[in-house]
């Protein structure tokens, strides 16, 4: 019991460690992916305040009736970056669309290079082919940019994205994506009955070390069957302390009806609540579902399909 | 007397029964904490990861006749450089993995090589169709010339997500304690990966 938060700091350690190693090792040579502000990204300063206020309204308003998420961004320059290379390095970092529909895509303009992209999910890749893509670029948005007409360029552009994709998907669908895929729910009850019953085999021993099993095997369970973040995983600790302690209790109870001699053991043993305070934190990243004024991505995947082109 | 002794007999035998039944569940999932179950997942993503490869050079072999078509239609004397695209097309075609060929350096190489030959052959006829004013212009060759291009986008894109995949299966089975559990129980291989040769960085280069 003593060790948890000292395992749990280790663990923290590790994770801090693993992250800053990722960020090291990829290619100092790409370019970063600029952080999602808003569904219309404009680090290149191209668009006008109306237009990107209007498009803000546009893409939300198609969000909330069909869920689908459309993003915008345009870059200074690409900084020697593969056009391609750097679109699906955004799109993998964003994750436009909700997570088990795929359904975003982003439009990616890089203003130096005189490059657009349109990246596709894999969810709209039925509607919005690699071939609509390409004539979206090179039939609406292409010829506006030639003639200097940017804001007209990317209204028009991202109105046929969205008059595409319309209807592929609908607002319900969002929600039906949402938590744990069933798969990973069937996995998880023969485990919760393994849980009950480990839990309730060292409560029967004795309730601290039942409430420490609840807190170490609760997470580590939850682990096996769909490795979540840190912070849940802490999280889960804690209710595994709290559910363990309970089970304990009835543990007890059952301990057989010889003489009650087993020493009233004080509430001393639920404590630790170190491990489980500090395991809020984690849940501040969310999961990304733009209820609030902010924009997230929901967590779609992309596969590299959509088009490019240049003006 | 009598039935506190039986009593107490049951009692003994009921804890030995949870004991050993806690220790059988405590190895089940011990085992789990040893990667049993991350290492075959893991597994389970390379294949994944393998066959969004093979679905996306399906996808680019599918395209091929189409464009030989139309192609034919603006261009019918460049047929040297037509039938190395569909006799290049035909042999990639021909090169199937199972998955247990993921861990055959040799077959991955083959595969690669048929792959890299037909690539090498597109960009031969797209080179050749520069000199079609008519072609280029034409509305049904754009659009394959669109979709050419995200096929082999999507296959890079695939091929990397191939190798993070391996990449990770194969660190995985090579650490403490995967490694003891992948040598006693599972066996399972290491996966080679797919390099990125000449020949497919010689990939068509569509242009607009």
């Amino acid at each position: 019991m003593l060790q948890k938060p000292a395992m749990l700091r280790t663990i923290r350690i590790a994770a801090a460690l693993a992250v800053t190693l990722a960020v090291l090792i990829q290619p100092a040579l790409a370019l970063e992916v600029p952080p999602l502000r808003s569904r219309v990204n404009d680090y290149a300063g191209m668009l006008s305040q109306g237009v990107v206020r209007q498009l803000e309204l546009l893409l939300e308003d198609f969000e909330q009736r069909e869920s689908t998420q459309i993003a915008v961004l345009t870059v200074p320059s690409l900084e020697g970056d593969g056009l391609e290379d750097f679109s699906i390095r955004v799109a993998e970092q964003w994750k436009v669309g909700h997570k088990g529909l795929d359904n975003g895509a982003i439009l990616l303009i890089s203003r130096a290079d005189r490059k657009v992209r349109i990246e596709v999910g894999y969810g709209l890749e039925g509607r919005l082919t690699d071939l609509k893509a390409g004539r979206i670029i090179s039939g609406i948005i292409v010829p506006e940019f030639k003639a200097g007409r940017f804001d007209q360029g990317v209204v028009d552009g991202v109105q046929a994205m969205v008059d595409v994709v319309r209807g592929e998907f609908k607002a319900e669908d969002k929600k039906a994506s949402r938590g744990l895929g069933s798969e990973d729910l069937a996995h998880g009850i023969p485990l919760l009955f393994l849980f009950a019953f480990i839990v309730f085999s060292f409560g029967r021993v004795s309730r601290p070390l039942g409430t420490g099993a609840g807190g170490f095997f609760m997470p580590f369970l939850a682990h096996t069957v769909f490795s979540p973040r840190l912070g849940i995983l802490i999280a889960l600790a804690g209710i595994g302390l709290v559910v363990g302690f309970i089970l304990s209790v009835f543990a007890g109870l059952t301990r057989g009806s010889g003489p009650v001699h087993h020493s009233r053991r004080s509430v001393g043993g639920f404590g630790d609540p170190g491990g489980f305070s500090t395991g809020w934190g984690g849940f501040s990243g969310g999961d990304g579902f733009s209820d609030g004024g902010g924009f997230s991505g929901g967590g779609g995947g992309f596969g590299g399909g959509g088009a490019s082109g240049s003006w | 007397m009598t039935t506190y002794v039986l009593r107490k007999e049951a009692e003994v035998n009921m804890k030995k029964v949870s004991l050993v039944l806690t220790i059988l569940l405590s190895a089940v999932v011990v085992l789990s904490g040893c990667g049993y179950n991350t290492m075959q997942r893991q597994e389970e993503k390379v294949f994944k990861a393998w066959g969004d490869v093979e679905a996306t050079l399906q996808r680019r072999a599918d395209l091929i006749p189409n464009l030989v078509e139309t192609v034919k239609g603006y261009a019918s004397h460049e047929r040297g450089t037509l039938e190395a695209v569909i006799n290049a097309r035909s042999k990639a075609t021909s090169v199937k993995l199972s998955a247990d060929d993921l861990s055959d350096a040799a077959a991955l190489q083959r595969l690669q090589q048929s792959q890299g030959e037909l690539s090498s052959a597109l960009s031969r006829l797209l080179v050749v169709v520069e000199q079609y004013p008519d072609l280029k212009a034409n509305q049904n060759f754009r659009d394959l010339q669109n979709q050419l291009e995200g096929t082999e986008n999507r296959i890079n894109v695939a091929r990397q997500r191939y190798n993070e995949a391996a990449a990770e299966f194969n660190s995985s089975i090579r650490s403490f304690p995967n490694s003891l559990t992948n040598s006693l129980l599972l066996h399972l291989k290491r996966k080679e990966y797919i390099k990125a040769d000449d020949a497919a960085k010689a990939a068509p280069k569509v242009k607009f």
